[in-house]
This record gives structure tokens, sequence and C-alpha cells, in this order.
């Protein structure tokens, strides 16, 4: 357990050290600018516009380091050859990938929490200035608690495509794992295409494949609470276990499955 | 290093200076900025990765500066026809998007040239927001007034106002409006209290300023039917159409040229005797009377 947190510590240092941070001043500077520019464009949506802003630029951003972090996770040390120096030590080469995930995640999750509270702050400059009778237009609260699904449900997200990127860096060149990655995440925002592909294609074959392709890869959509956050359209509780609690499914399979490639890699 | 840091300062200014030198002199060939790049909303909805709700609002930004700059445009020949897409691809991508449907449909349906002149569209625009939030009354409403208003069709109207008071929650005025549209045909009083209702009540500024400008709209009416009158009256004494307010107002029949509510001159036609709103005021154009949308 120490060896993983360890190493998992390890990559939030370097994280911390490779200017992940620059990613949250752009947030918080795009943030900002937009709202001065909005009021003037929008036709009265700014709050509705800030809130969508707020939660796809930090999906966004949260995707690029996912992808382009979690890759590098393995094939950055491999290449570097400093994987020897870290397995010469009691460091199993399974606690190495999970330290190596859990480093990334917790970075994800403080990425995702510094961009929450920038979101509130500029949501909370809006409660203060807008007039009492203008805010009777708003469909929810500036400062809805609300917004903290979306943002979990959005955390919990980079923490299955970080799983996605890891496991295929396991095995494949950093350029294929980037694009696969982003294949996952694309046909896991297709589901409900891929399920009723059958309205479209004669194919029954194709039809079922698409159906079988919709039932193994991660629903990412059933993680996309935004739209609903932001419209004030409930999100139950049990929505946010059951989503959370199959997407954490998919995060120990996949972390399982890179511990057994690793496990086999031949390092020499 | 000196030289390096020299450089990169020459390089940047001379960078800048080009540009700023090309500006103008040379056309840069652009696709038209009106052409959305994809015009398939469901396409558009499947490219967007579940960024569908900020590309929504980008496509309400494109629709409400369009149709900003069309309307305050100085050309004779306004096209509104993008505004529909603009319009349908943002309620795609975010159906849930209120305003994009009540203040959309009051664009379209704006009597042409300040706005869509589209009826059709609009009451288009209202049944997907129908389909898309049945629990809201206003839609159904919204699209009774556009029949009664710029249809002036009340039998139609009655009816639309009829669905809207059966959705759970919406106000108790909707059937005497309806009632009054069924038995009076839609009086000026009707259309009234309908525009009182969306000035005080209406969800925002935007469609509250709507509801003010259709106030002050049947104030033009009424006004309009009084200098009528007198313009009838002048012809009846001078055997003749007044050429000009000032002529009316030479012979008594009025103490100065006439102005709307939104202080813009009425303009006088010397060869029908009819008056109506100026092109250049805001509350231009009138519904015409007995027109379809």
């Amino acid at each position: 357990m120490r060896a993983i947190a360890i190493v998992a510590g390890g990559v939030f240092r370097d994280s911390i050290r490779e200017r992940i941070a620059y990613g949250l001043v752009f947030f918080a500077l795009v943030l900002m600018a937009a709202s001065f520019l909005l009021a003037q464009l929008t036709a009265g949506q700014d709050v509705k516009i800030i809130k969508d802003l707020g939660l796809a630029a930090s999906s966004v951003i949260g995707l690029f380091i996912a992808v382009f972090f979690g890759i590098g996770l393995v094939t950055k040390e491999v290449d570097r050859r400093s994987i020897y120096a870290l397995l010469a030590k009691p460091v199993t080469r399974s606690q190495f990938i999970v330290g190596k995930y859990l480093g990334l995640a917790v970075t994800l999750v403080v990425n995702v929490a510094v961009m929450t509270a920038a979101l509130y702050v500029v949501l909370a400059y809006f409660e203060w200035t807008t007039p009492g009778g203008a805010k009777e237009a708003w469909e929810a609260p500036a400062l809805d608690p609300a917004l903290i699904k979306a943002f979990a449900l959005i955390a919990v997200e980079l923490l299955v495509i970080t799983a996605v990127a890891l496991f295929l860096s396991t095995f494949s060149s950093p350029f294929l794992s980037v694009a696969l990655t982003v294949a996952v995440y694309i046909i896991g925002h297709f589901g409900d295409d891929l399920k009723h592909l059958d309205n479209i294609v004669e194919s029954k074959t194709l039809a079922t494949i698409a159906r079988g392709v919709y039932y193994v890869m991660p629903n990412l959509e059933r993680l996309d609470v935004k739209s609903a956050v932001v419209h004030a359209v409930p999100v139950t509780g049990a929505h946010m276990l059951f989503s959370a609690l199959s997407a954490s499914l998919y995060v120990a399979l996949l972390l399982t499955a890179s511990t057994l490639v690793f496990a086999r890699r031949d390092l020499k | 290093m000196a030289a390096r840091w020299m450089a990169l300062i020459v390089l940047a200014l001379s960078a800048v200076a080009t540009q700023v030198a090309l500006e103008g002199r040379i056309a840069t060939p652009t696709a038209s900025a009106t052409v959305p790049w994809v015009q398939s909303p469901p396409l558009m909805r499947r490219l967007t990765l579940g960024w569908n709700t900020i590309w929504a609002d980008v496509y309400w930004i494109r629709a409400v500066q369009y149709f900003g700059g069309t309307r305050l445009s100085r050309n004779a020949e306004k096209n509104y026809d993008r505004l529909y897409p603009l319009l349908d691809i943002t309620t795609t991508l975010d159906p849930r998007f209120n305003i994009a449907y009540r203040l959309g449909a009051i664009l379209l349906a704006e009597g042409y040239p300040n706005g869509a002149g589209n009826t059709d569209q609009a009451i288009a625009l209202l049944e997907k927001g129908m389909r898309a939030m049945p629990e809201k009354w206003q839609y159904p409403h919204d699209a009774g007034f556009i029949v009664y208003w710029w249809r002036r069709d009340p039998a139609t109207a009655a009816r639309w106002f009829l669905q809207a008071e059966k959705v759970p929650g919406a106000p108790n005025w909707l059937r005497p409006v309806a009632a009054s549209m069924l038995t009076q045909g839609g009086s000026r009083e009707t259309a009234r209290e309908l525009w009182l209702e969306l000035a005080r009540n209406g969800e925002h500024e935007w469609l509250q300023r709507a509801g003010r400008r259709g106030l002050m709209q049947l104030d033009a009416e009424a006004q309009i039917d009084v200098l009528q009158r007198i313009v009838e009256q002048f012809q009846t004494h001078a055997g003749r159409l007044p050429t000009s307010w000032d002529e009316v107002v030479a012979a008594g029949l009025l103490r100065q040229p006439p102005v709307d509510p939104a202080g813009s001159g009425y303009t006088l036609d010397p060869a029908s005797g009819t008056v109506d709103v100026a092109t250049s005021s805001p509350l231009y154009p009138l519904r015409q009377k007995g027109s379809g949308g």
C-alpha cells in the first residue's frame, strides 16, 4: 500500500511540475473574460451560458489531461528507462500501475475541484450583481448546489478515460493509444446510436455487433448530466450512485487488465 | 542572447506591422459568414460529443447576432433565411433551451422587414418546444398569440389557448381569452390583455420588451383609426385628399403633425389617404388588416 502511495505521490508532484496548473489559470481567465462579454451578446442567457462554458471547459481540459498524461504514465517511464530504477525498488509492477493511476486520478479530481470553485466564484459575481427581477428568469439559481453533481460525474468520466488511456499505453504506441482512447470516448458518447443502429442499417449482423459494442463499452452519456443540471432537471441520487458504480467497475476492470498486460511485458 | 531577443522583438513587430499593412488591401477569400458549417441538427448533435449545450449557446449567440445584424443592415432586401436553421440547430443541441423557442418565435413571426415575417416557422419552432417540454403552457400560448396577432385568425388562436390551458399549472386567464377570441373574433382589448401579460410577466427582459412594443403598436393602431377619420373629414370639407399633415394642421383638424407612441411621425399617402407608421419607426410594420401569415 505504501509503495502505491509513493508512486501516486510522485505522479501528483510530476503533474504539478509539468504545469497542469496552467490549464487551470487558462480556465479561470476564459470564464472571467466570457462573463464580461456574454452579457452583451446572449440576450440574457449569461448565467446559463457561463454554467455551460464552465462545465464544458472543465470536461475538455480534464479530457486532455486524462488522455495525454494517462498515456504518458507508463510510456514515459519506459522511454526514459527510469522504470528500471523504479522496479528495482520494492515496488511490484501491479503497484506501479495502480500507483500511477491513483496519482493522476488525484490530480484530475483536484483539477475538477479547483475548476468547480472557480465557476462558483464567477457565478457568485452574477448572483450579487443581477437585480432581483432578472433572477426570476433563471431556470436554476446561479449558485445552484446541483452543479456539483455535474462536476462529480465529469470527474468520474475522466477517471474512466484515464484508465482506458493507461490500459492502452501498456501495450501500444503513444500515438495509437491516443487515437484509441479518443475512439473509446467517441463511442462512449454514441451509445444511443449504437443501440438503435437497426433503425438506420438493414444488416442485422451489423446492428447486433453495434448493440454488443454498446453494452461492452462504457456508456459515457450516462455520466453527462451537464444539460440536466443547467436546466434544473433533477438528477437523482440513484442515477449518481449507479452511474458511478458502473464506471468504477470499468475502472477496476481496466486496471486489472493493465496490471496483467504490464506484468507480461518484456521491458528489456 | 541579446541579439536573439532583439531579433524576436523585430520579428514580432514586423509580423504585426505586415498584418496591419495588408489589412483591407488584399481580399481574403472566405465563405459567407452567415452559412452554418453544419446544417443538419441531428448530425450536429452527434458531432458535439457531450458538449452539445455549449454548442447550443454558440448557435444561439449566432442566431441573435444574425437577427440583429440583418435587422440593422441598410440592405433594402433583408434576408432572414438563416434564422430558422440557426434556431433549429440551437434547440436540437439543447432541447430545453426555453428562451430560444420563445424569443426565437417572436423574431421569426415579427413582420418583415423588422423580423422574418414567417409565422409558419415560428409555429414550427414552438411545436418543437411543445414536444421537448410538454409541461410548458407558454409554447401553445405563444403559438396562439402569433396566430391571432400576425395571422388575425382568432378561431385557430383560441384552439391554441385552450391547448395551453390544459397544461397543468397553466394560469386561469387562458380560458377567458380563448372565449373572447371565439365570441368577439379577438378584439383589440383582448390583444391588449395578452401584450400586457407579456410586458408584466414575460420570463425575460427581451420578452417584456416585446410586450411593451406590442402595447405601443396597439396604441398606434387606435391612433391610426382616429387619424384616418380626420383625413376623411378633410376630404369631405376640401373635396380632395390632403397632400401632407401640414395641410391637415392648417385646416385646424390637428394641432401638429402626429407622432406614433415610439416618437416617429405617421406617414400619410397623398394618393390614397392611408395613414401608417413610418418604415423608420420601431413599431413598423403594424399587422396588416385581414392578412394571413
